[in-house]
């Protein structure tokens, strides 16, 4: 009996959830139903029932699909980006970042449908679609990044689902279905090598997919001539900002996912103290553009311009703005440079500030920018100079939240957190040999 | 809820052998051009027919010395709008004095029931030390439409007759068109609302915009291709009670105002430094304005019709 073996195995098979779990579960599953409520309403009602209006068109079904897009980057970071340049200790975390990837990438397709004025006619982009307009592109892309990501996670499932179909003999219906996910592996050379290349190639094709994804979704904005988003950095400003959501997301989740399972043997501090060390390279990319961002256009300061800095710096969103910046950027940098800030809790709060920043700069990104078109604004009602989203925007919204992480919970319940395999491959164990290590 | 209507393009096709009576014309004196709007198609000799000249003169030719080019008898399509044709709309600043008719006969004639209209009059003033002005906007018509250019759909379209309109039948509602206008002309039916049993039973057509609207769709100033169809002005043109608006055909070279004088497009352009609004921005609208120089109207007089938060009268409920 290998005993390092099983108790790895032990260790890292999917458990059922106790109470905590359970309850976890329910409440996700009433904000989702309170979201449905409200949507139904929309359904029926019509986009009136948000605070969107004739010039803050987009609110925050769409910052929210910004946010959305950009956390599933994190997959082709972590998976594909770190495992080509040869680094090894993120193996633990690519189950995690690729959970998180699919999570979100589902719920970015399923936030754009809920922004669409006419979501039954949804069929048309398929009838009708121009390859002119950016919302195919975002289409097709997304689509592609959704089936990579899910191949992604599947693929390096197919020996831990072997694995898992052996181990949960006692529950017979999950082992059934280990079984048939597993697709027949048994770990031989033949597999292993297909299953080696497959990885390699899906994981180079990932890359250039996931720029694609969230350029193009840079390029709805830019695309436009209004000032705020008529900008050439909005592509790779886009891609940073990206990365550091999903470092921080995945970071949130693997704290949370560590203590629930005392998981400390697989992901460890080195861990925490390497992703704090990546985020604050990140957050120092993306503050790099956004001060080119910022800083330009504030030095050449043309009227339109101008007006929109203005309500940033120091206008209607200055509060909002300089919390974002300085609470989600600026000090977990500064945080993260020392070591004792990557310790796993502090990190994990630095890493809560800096998802939360990333929602509400999304925020920030697409809506001061509608409320300064080129022509005044006039001839509408006084409440349709400002945007504030409604309690049932605010309640679809929080529903899709809830629901990426009914999706990432659930995958939890029935997926090895650290993928087994691999960490068995790592640490050379294997079912029969004795372990070289320990 | 659901005001899914075909157009009817049968019985418009009548309307368009009726109302298009224009082209290029033959006369003795040699090539002239016909009036736009004038009425023609009687070949008694006694008739005549008002006709400009290529330097842009008006005359009175006999009905029987003019042959009509170009009658199409192809059906005429919606999408693709007159053939031979390139529509064209001139905005005397000049003359506006906020009298606002150009946007309650718009509102009135396009059931327009939402908060914002489709045509507004903008309180303009390019710098401190400028003169204030009057601004009449509407969807430019633009040849490099930007709400064209990003439709995912192919809902909004630019016809060849320079029209651009919304396929309310196909729109999906992403609001894609309204962010990318920089002239924010575009209007979203954010609810249902009623329009009134006539036109709520209305067979829906491109060609006439908000008849009926639909809920979750754009919509925005149509130059009501309905009216040009039947040889008429658009809705606003003959509204105004100052001329301000002039409609025509750049082919011919000719816009008409309310009071039915024309004028020759090119020269006007010239005489009155007509510009078009953000050039700089390549949309190449079909809208030109004439600065408000020389202004036969007071600036505060508009004042007293100015309201900063409403465009749109809403029908008393009864
Ligand atoms: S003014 Fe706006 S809506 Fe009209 S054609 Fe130009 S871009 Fe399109
Ligand atoms: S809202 Fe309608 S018309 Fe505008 S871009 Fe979308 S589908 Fe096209």
């Amino acid at each position: 009996m290998n005993t390092a073996y099983e108790k790895m195995i032990n260790d890292l098979a999917p458990k059922k959830f106790g109470w905590k779990g359970n309850a976890w579960v329910a409440f996700l599953v009433v904000v989702i139903l309170a979201g449905m409520y409200s949507y139904v309403q929309q359904l029926k009602s019509g986009l009136v029932i948000t605070g969107m209006r004739d010039y803050a068109l987009w609110g925050i079904y769409i910052s929210n699909f910004v946010f959305f897009v950009a956390v599933s980057l994190v997959g082709s970071l972590i998976t594909a980006i770190l495992r080509l340049s040869g680094v090894h200790w993120s193996t633990p975390l690519t189950r995690i970042a690729e959970i998180i990837a699919v999570a979100a990438i589902i719920m970015a397709g399923i936030t754009i449908i809920i922004d669409m004025g006419r979501p039954d006619r949804l069929l048309n982009l398929f009838l009708h679609g121009r390859l002119q307009s950016p919302i195919l592109w975002d289409v097709i892309v997304i689509t592609t990044y959704l089936v990579i990501s899910l191949l992604l996670l599947y693929y390096p499932l197919l020996p831990d689902f072997s694995i898992l179909k052996r181990h949960a003999d006692h529950q017979g219906w999950l082992s059934k279905w280990y079984d048939r996910l597993s697709l027949n592996w048994s770990g031989n050379e033949k597999q292993v090598r297909i299953h080696a290349i497959s990885l390699q190639a899906l994981s180079i094709m990932i890359i250039p997919v996931a720029f694609a994804i969230h350029t193009v979704t840079a390029w709805l904005f830019e695309t436009t001539y209004r000032p705020g988003w008529d900008s050439t950095n909005f592509g790779p400003y886009f891609i940073a900002g990206a990365f550091v959501a999903g470092s921080g997301a995945v970071v949130v989740v693997m704290f949370v996912l560590r203590k629930l399972y005392s998981l400390e043997d697989y992901i460890t501090d080195d861990h925490f103290d390497k992703m704090g060390k990546v985020l604050v390279l990140l957050c120092l990319l993306y503050l790099y553009f956004n001060i080119n961002e910022y800083l330009i256009p504030t030095y050449k300061s043309t009227k339109e311009e101008a007006m929109h800095l203005q309500s940033l710096f120091k206008g209607e969103y200055a509060v909002l703005f300089w919390t974002v910046i300085i609470g989600g950027l600026i000090l977990p940098v500064i945080i993260l440079l020392f070591r004792k800030g990557r310790k796993p809790l502090p990190l994990f709060l630095v890493a809560l500030a800096v998802v939360l920043g990333a929602w509400w700069k999304r925020y920030l990104i697409v809506i001061p920018t509608l409320s300064h078109p080129f022509l005044p604004i006039e001839g509408v009602p006084q409440s349709w100079h400002h945007y504030a989203p409604t309690l049932m925007e605010w309640s679809i919204t929080a529903a899709t939240l809830a629901s990426a992480l009914l999706i990432i919970t659930l995958l939890v319940r029935f997926l090895p957190i650290v993928p087994i395999y691999e960490t068995a491959e790592e640490r050379g164990l294997t079912e029969t040999s004795q372990p070289t290590c320990s | 809820m659901e005001k899914e209507k075909n157009s009817d393009q049968k019985s418009r096709r009548n309307f368009v052998e009726r109302g298009l009576k224009f082209g290029l014309l033959t006369a003795a004196s040699g090539a002239l051009l016909a009036k736009v709007f004038g009425k023609s198609g009687n070949t008694e000799s006694a008739e005549t027919v008002e006709l400009m000249s290529t330097d842009g003169t008006l005359m009175q030719v006999p009905a029987s010395a003019v042959s009509h080019a170009h009658e199409s008898k192809s059906a005429y399509n919606p999408r693709e709008g007159f053939s031979n044709r390139k529509f064209v709309m001139v905005v005397d600043l000049a003359k506006c004095r906020n009298a606002r008719k150009c946007q309650s006969s718009c509102n009135k004639n396009h059931y327009i029931t939402g908060e914002n209209a489709w045509i507004k009059i903008y309180k303009m003033q390019e710098s401190e030390k400028s003169a204030p002005y009057w601004q009449p906007t509407l969807c430019q018509h633009c040849d490099e439409p930007a709400c064209v250019k990003v439709c995912p759909v192919d809902a909004t379209f630019k016809r060849r007759d320079g029209i651009v309109l919304i396929d309310n039948n196909r729109c999906i509602g992403c609001r894609f068109c309204m962010a990318a206008c920089p002239y924010s002309v575009r209007v979203f039916n954010w609810s249902d609302s009623w329009q009134g049993d006539a036109v709520e039973q209305a067979a829906y057509t491109p060609d006439y915009a908000g008849v009926p609207s639909q809920k979750g769709t754009v919509d925005k100033c149509d130059f009501c291709p309905h009216m040009i169809d039947k040889g008429e002005l658009p809705h606003c043109v003959s509204a105004c009670p100052n001329d301000v608006f002039s409609f025509g055909d750049m082919y011919e070279d000719t816009v008409t105002n309310g009071s039915g004088q024309s004028f020759k497009l090119s020269k006007l352009l010239k005489d009155r430094a007509g510009y078009r609004l953000m050039e700089n921005l390549g949309t190449q609208p079909s809208v030109y304005y004439l600065p408000p120089s020389d202004r036969v109207v007071d600036f505060e007089e508009g004042m007293k019709n100015y309201t900063e938060f409403q465009s749109v009268d809403k029908p008393q409920e009864p």
